[in-house]
């Protein structure tokens, strides 16, 4: 029959097929991964807490674990990736990032991958988002991290411990300098400050649904305004021109002045992007070009934990040890610009010189986070977005 | 028909059912269940009550029918004349008009949505103006070809005639022409309505953050906050305007229609009076300028940068930085790389499926009519609806298949089906049946007969269906949104991200992808005409409705 | 003075000249038929009279008046055409009284009227039929009456009675020559059966004579 050929080259077409594709389902092209399966956790001399095992040669990873992450994650090229690279070194477990939005987006990817996730690690779930995070399991449960250092009020939003504290800081409205002076405006003080004509489509924000800078302002609004005031306020904010952005860096190096050549001098960030732009400031400068609203500010705390489902719980547990280790965690602050939740690590100068820590950050109750975040993503979407 | 039947019932029913086994077994998984979930998820749950009760649901409802609305009221105005010289002038130009608005309209939506925003000063970009301007000059080809080619056979004596009796040129269109063709602006506006209440990517692409129809309200709720169960249900409520609006429109189309002798071939005459000619011209280069510019724009805007002409979004596509060290989560050209895998894939489903469908439904006889409309459904259904259902369905063992490969390319090939089975159906109908008994006389088995004789009737149609099904898994988007993943997405994916950012680079970057999207959709569509009409294939009103619209 | 005069009327389609200096005139209430074989140019003639074509050269006028750049709708010209091109959509007194609603007539007013031309046919109580249903020499007849409704100066019969048969044929040419000559109506009939002309026109002329 003339059909036969074309249904058994189908098949054999499609047999093939399926063997190459199972070769790289899992993670991205690696070059350098290997595809020997391991079914034991890496040896057990891969402690990285412990002296590092230097080796004259770079070690082939034995396996590749999946590092998911938001997109300001450096991919490439600075110490955090270095450390990384000592992590493989150590374990032979080697590392691969996974970029996957901006915290809000990769929370939402990762609800609805629950079971059969992207990745074999998260990094970047932070107290705005972890309940959610939490009640939808999307973390391996039963991992033992034993944390460095932590403090023990990091330690109590995860009752289970089913994520590790890995840094913490504040999100704060950012201003550029350059531009107040220029156009001889006084610098706004509070957050109702921002509503004010002066300030009229000055000011660029992000989308709470999607990003953690962004719901962190959102719940400093409702602390500061209360839960049935907020809304006024960011009607204000809408009538004054506020502009909505998906993501952080978006926000920060597309639309804000200074950092992103955009026309919005205010910028929901972090308080330690001023430090940033000194270091990184090229040509060097020793005064910082950007300022912090300090009234604004929202603790922020984030997490790293195993994502559930993953094939290879071994080995992510130990990549997230290492990521609460003392070794990873120096480098956090001139890279990801946050302070390292273990509290053994120390600052660079230039940190010292520019964050600005307020005296008190904002917080709020996690259970009224937990139970109010999505009504309140909901409305503000309805509210503002229109 | 008698003969026609009895000659392709000759095939033994067990080597129909084994053709038919394969698309029946694939609709029922990969359509039937992820529908049935998603309508037990819509009802079963209290957010049933919580969605319908949100005024929020009711007046994004309300704002998806008035645009759908406004959209198809002014592309059937904007269509009129177009339609009217294609079908009574013959003028140099005439079938490149045509093929200009066919390509139009097999356009994905994410290269309609960025050709627009590309077009658009600030001012209108992201305005709800800016979308049904989008959504008439996507449609227009439905006017001019299904209008169009009714009026192309409706007698021209009828309105001499009627010019005869003392009526001016107006009056012949608003008492002669305008109510014999209304059966025709009703099929044409109907499928109009349906594409522009369920679009989702020139929405998502060209529309604001509020700018929300149903079906990106569909699309958000479940991937950004999480809310399956209002999702689903607004899902089955779209579903059900879908069918009422549907449903009216049918009973409607039906007490319109008309016995008009149609002649099959009209004479087309050139204009000849200059007023005629003047007429002629304007409304044919305006509609292909319509048409042509916002792609221009796209393509044009491709290389610009902050600081004048360049080709850096071209030769950077390789890494989308926000800035160095700073990457997007995809890199563009590893999306077009998963598009293309995909899109052969997604061809490969189809054309198999496909063919062994449409042979056992040409051999079927009426059977063969349960599993034409059954594979006709995940037309219906937006492709929103499709993605949607099968990650909630797909997620937990032993069917746990988010992650496969295989995925998103079965939702690709459940849309592109219908397209393949129409195109293949119609041919093998057309063989003449006493091909097969002059087969059997000379010894040959009814099967082999089959074989033999109707079976290379399927390259061409198959070949045709496979560049369309090609065309439509590279731009598919609603779907997709549902269920790409991190690491894998696709072209359209990639091109939406991109241009949602504000960065110069990286939204030229999203340009340039949406060229080349376009260029290979007009390819592909293009090197499928030679060998058949494939614009009449798209446009025929079973056929009607495409995917993320 | 003659009241239809075609002067020196040149139509050429692309290539081809259908007509070259085709010259025709008509009496008052006189019934003219265009003899001629198919592709002599008969039924193009008829089209440059109605003013649904026009002519490349050559001139057309009705009395004094020249109506050759007039549009078809103002020229007061009827033509019935070879197949009747009836309104599908609109009842038969609808068909009939078009021509009347067109001028603006009251709606009961071009009824009564309708109502008058479609007995003069012979087919009184036709109003309300669905015009799709009439038999060949029924929808002939309906034609007819529309066309005359309008009571044209000229009115043109491209093949009427074509294709109809024998018996019907023959009594439809007499009740059509009665008509005309009842109400005086000045009349160009194109045919290709010498017998029909004979019995419906007044006068026969064959393509090839007036247009050399």
């Amino acid at each position: 029959m003339r059909t036969r050929p074309i249904i058994a080259s189908a098949l054999a077409f499609g047999l093939i097929a399926a063997a190459c594709a199972s070769d790289s389902s899992n993670s991205a092209d690696a070059p350098t991964a290997s595809e020997l399966p391991t079914t034991e956790s890496a040896p057990p001399a891969a402690d990285p807490t412990d002296s590092e095992l230097t080796t004259d040669q770079p070690v082939e990873p034995f396996t590749t674990i999946t590092l998911v992450t938001y997109d300001s994650f450096p991919q490439a090229d600075t110490s955090i990736n270095a450390a990384l690279d000592a992590f493989t070194e150590q374990t032979s477990i080697g590392v691969e990032l996974l970029v996957a939005g901006d915290t809000g987006t990769m929370l939402s990817k990762a609800a609805l991958t629950v079971g059969n996730p992207e990745g074999d690690v998260m990094w970047g779930i932070d107290n705005t988002f972890l309940s959610r995070a939490l009640n939808d399991g999307i973390f391996e449960q039963g991992v033992l991290f034993d944390p460095e250092n932590v403090p023990a009020e990091f330690l109590a939003l995860v009752p289970n411990g089913e994520a590790l504290p890995v840094d913490f800081g504040d999100v704060c409205v950012n201003y550029d300098i350059g531009y107040f002076v220029e156009n001889e405006l006084d610098l706004p003080t509070s957050l109702q400050d921002l509503a004010a004509p002066a300030y009229r489509d000055l000011l660029v924000v992000q989308n709470p649904a999607t990003s953690s800078p962004g719901l962190a302002f959102l719940l400093a609004s409702i602390d500061e305004f209360g839960a049935e005031g907020w809304q006024a306020y960011w009607q204000q904010l809408k009538d004054n021109g506020v502009q909505v952005v998906d993501g952080w860096t978006d926000a920060y190096y597309g639309s804000f002045t200074w950092a992103g050549g955009g026309d919005r001098p205010l910028v929901v960030s972090y308080g330690s992007s001023p430090p940033a732009e000194v270091i990184f400031a090229d040509p060097a400068r020793d005064d910082a070009p950007t300022g912090v609203i300090e009234s604004t500010c929202f603790r922020q705390i984030e997490f790293a934990g195993v994502l559930a489902g993953t094939d290879q719980p071994d080995e992510a547990a130990a990549l997230v040890r290492f990521l609460g280790s003392e070794q990873f965690q120096a480098e956090l602050a001139l890279n990801l610009f946050v302070y390292p939740a273990n509290s053994a690590v120390a600052l660079p100068q230039e940190f010292d010189d520019f964050a600005v820590v307020p005296e008190t950050s904002r917080t709020l109750d996690p259970d009224l986070i937990d139970e109010n975040r999505s009504d309140w993503i909901d409305e503000w979407s309805t509210l503002v977005l229109g | 028909m008698n003969n026609g039947e009895r000659a392709a019932n000759r095939l033994p029913r067990r080597v129909v059912a084994a053709l038919a086994v394969g698309p029946i077994a694939g609709l029922a998984v990969f359509y039937l269940w992820p529908f049935a979930t998603l309508l037990v998820r819509a009802i079963n749950s209290s957010a049933l009550t919580h969605t319908l009760s949100r005024g929020a649901t009711w007046d994004v409802a309300w704002f998806t029918l008035w645009q759908a609305v406004v959209s198809t009221v002014a592309t059937m105005l904007v269509g009129l004349a177009p339609a009217y010289i294609v079908a009574r002038f013959e003028f140099p130009g005439r079938q490149l008009l045509v093929g200009v608005l066919t390509a139009i309209f097999v356009l994905p939506t994410v290269v309609m949505g960025a050709a627009f925003l590309a077009l658009l000063p600030d001012s209108l970009d992201r305005t709800v103006w800016a979308v049904i301007a989008a959504h008439v000059v996507f449609n227009l080809a439905v006017i001019v070809r299904t209008v169009g080619a009714f009026w192309e056979h409706l007698p021209i004596d009828m309105e001499s005639a009627a010019a005869t009796l003392g009526a001016s040129r107006w009056r012949v269109f608003v008492d002669i022409s305008f109510p014999l063709l209304r059966p025709s602006l009703s099929a044409a506006g109907a499928i109009i309505f349906l594409f522009t209440f369920t679009s989702f990517g020139v929405i998502r692409i060209l529309g604001s953050a509020g700018t929300r129809t149903l079906e990106v309200e569909v699309w958000r709720r479940a991937t950004q906050l999480g809310d399956i169960g209002g999702a689903a249900v607004l899902s089955v409520l779209q579903l059900g305007v879908l069918a009422v609006v549907v449903g009216w429109s049918t009973r409607a189309q039906r007490r319109h229609a008309r016995a008009v002798e149609l002649r099959p071939d009209q004479d087309r005459r050139q204009a000849k009076s200059k007023g005629e000619r003047r007429f002629v011209a304007s409304v044919a280069i305006g509609t292909a300028g319509l048409c042509i510019a916002p792609l221009a724009a796209m393509a044009i805007r491709s290389f610009r940068s902050s600081s004048g002409w360049s080709t850096a979004a071209w030769t950077t596509l390789g890494k989308a930085e926000v800035r160095p060290g700073i990457r997007l989560g995809l890199d563009p050209v590893e999306a077009l790389a998963n598009s293309i895998q995909n899109a052969a894939w997604a061809t490969s489903f189809a054309v198999v499926l496909g063919a062994a469908a449409s042979l056992a439904i040409a051999a079927a006889g009426r059977g063969g009519r349960l599993l034409d409309v059954g594979l006709m459904l995940p037309i219906g259904t937006s492709a929103v609806t499709i993605g949607f259902g099968m990650l909630i369905t797909f997620d937990t063992p032993p069917v746990d298949w988010r992650g496969e490969w295989w995925l998103v390319p079965v939702g690709h090939a459940l849309v592109a089906l219908p397209f393949v089975v129409r195109s293949t159906v119609g041919v093998l109908r057309s063989v003449d049946p006493s091909l097969q008994d002059a087969a059997a006389t000379l010894g040959a088995s009814p099967t082999r007969a089959w074989c033999d004789v109707v079976v290379p009737f399927l390259w061409r149609p198959l070949a045709v269906g496979a560049a369309l099904a090609a065309a439509i898994s590279l731009g598919e988007f609603g779907a997709t949104s549902f269920l790409s993943r991190s690491g894998s997405e696709t072209l359209p994916i990639a091109i939406d991200e991109l241009l949602g950012r504000t960065g110069t680079l990286l939204q030229a970057q999203g340009y340039a992808l949406a060229t080349i999207l376009a260029v290979a959709t007009v390819s592909l569509v293009a090197g499928a005409s030679c060998f058949h009409d494939v614009a009449g294939l798209v446009h025929r009103r079973t056929g009607g409705q495409t995917v993320d619209r | 003075m003659s009241h239809l005069r075609v002067d020196q009327i040149g139509v050429r389609f692309d290539t081809i000249e259908v007509l070259r200096q085709a010259t025709l005139t008509v009496e008052r209430a006189e019934v003219v038929a265009l003899l001629g074989p198919s592709g002599s140019g008969k039924s193009t003639l008829l089209r440059v009279i109605a003013g649904i074509l026009r002519p490349d050269s050559g001139s057309v006028w009705i009395g004094t008046d020249d109506i050759t750049s007039l549009p078809a709708h103002q020229r007061g010209v009827g033509m019935v055409f070879q197949d009747n091109q009836l309104f599908p959509h609109m009842s038969t007194i609808d068909n009939v009284a078009y021509g009347l609603r067109a001028a603006g007539v009251g709606k009961a007013e071009r009824h009564e009227r309708g109502a008058a031309w479609l007995d003069r046919v012979g087919l009184a109580g036709f109003e309300r039929r669905n015009v799709t249903e009439l038999s060949g020499g029924e929808a002939k007849r309906v034609a007819l009456a529309r066309t005359l409704a309008t009571e044209p100066s000229v009115v043109l019969l491209d093949e009427p009675l074509t294709g109809l048969d024998r018996e019907l044929h023959d009594r439809l040419a007499t009740q059509l020559a009665q008509l005309l000559a009842e109400h005086s109506i000045t009349a160009v009939l194109v045919t290709h059966d010498p017998a029909e002309a004979d019995v419906v026109a007044s006068r026969s002329v064959r393509m090839n004579e007036i247009d050399e």
